[in-house]
């Protein structure tokens, strides 16, 4: 284990008053990843060596952004429970550049709720370990944050925070 | 005591701020590493992390023999969505409006 390591990783942990398989489907069926945060379309082929796309809303496009905006490869799928996958995202010429980083969701149920947990290790990509970490809730800029606080307002009251 | 309750009471105390502020300037560290920043014992600073981690503010994952601390921010995010935008949103938006309208007009 090297310094670098842990300073790259960033872990987001919260607890979900749903099933597992409901945040499961949050998070890797496109019709439901349309319904909070940023709304883009995201194909997750369910198998290891599968691909992940995430693709641009009409906004976005409007912006300029490319077709896929985040795309991947799944390395571990064994739903309800963990996926992991490579991850990089294409929002400029910049962060395309930076080598793939490695996300890992993690579900556990109990009690009624899921607590999701998802470590994203970010090693040799400062911009994309930047643009996750970020507070900003408006435009481009949220990050995981506030991507998991809206789908937990999404999966426990229906809202989100942009509706 | 409900989670928002938890988040306020870890809050509420300057160690464990020091100790997020830390994890927030270097992320990923082992009790050891964070015990040498504070004066205080290797239990006291246990059971700060204790306080940070049942408020879900601090999560340890381990890698190899160690155990590492990590910040979540996600609970402050909730608060902030819960509490803050509440109270803050119209006033924030005006002064934006305001600010647009002065440099349009600069």
């Amino acid at each position: 284990m090297t310094m670098t390591q842990t300073k790259t990783t960033q872990v987001y942990e919260v607890y979900i008053k749903a099933s597992a398989q409901k945040v499961w489907d949050a998070i890797t069926d496109p019709e439901w990843t349309q319904k909070y945060a940023y709304q883009s379309r995201q194909e997750v082929e369910p198998r290891a060596g599968g691909t992940f796309k995430a693709f641009a809303t009409d906004e976005m496009r409007g912006f300029g952004l490319p077709e896929v905006i985040i795309d991947g490869e799944v390395i571990e799928y064994d739903p309800p429970r963990r996926l992991v996958q490579t991850w990089n995202s294409h929002f400029s010429d910049e962060l395309s550049a930076e080598p793939p980083t490695r996300l890992t969701y993690e579900l556990s149920e109990s009690g009624g709720f899921t607590r999701l947990t998802l470590v994203h290790e970010l090693e040799g990509a400062p911009l994309h370990a930047e643009m996750v970490a970020s507070q900003w809730t408006e435009g481009a800029g949220g990050g995981w944050s506030w991507i998991l606080s809206d789908l937990k307002s999404f999966l426990e009251t229906g809202k989100t925070l942009s509706s | 005591m409900n989670d928002d309750d938890r988040v306020f009471k870890a809050l509420a105390d300057p160690t464990r701020r020091f100790l997020l502020d830390e994890l927030f300037a270097r992320d990923g560290r082992t009790l050891s590493e964070l015990e040498s920043e504070l004066e205080m014992t290797r239990f006291g600073v246990m059971k700060h992390l204790r306080v940070l981690e049942d408020a879900g503010l601090v999560v340890t994952r381990k890698q190899g023999r160690e155990k590492l601390h990590f910040l979540n921010p996600v609970p402050i995010r909730l608060i902030h969505n819960r509490w803050i935008d509440k109270y803050t949103e119209r006033r924030v938006s005006a002064l934006l409006e305001l600010k647009d309208e002065l440099e349009e007009m600069a």
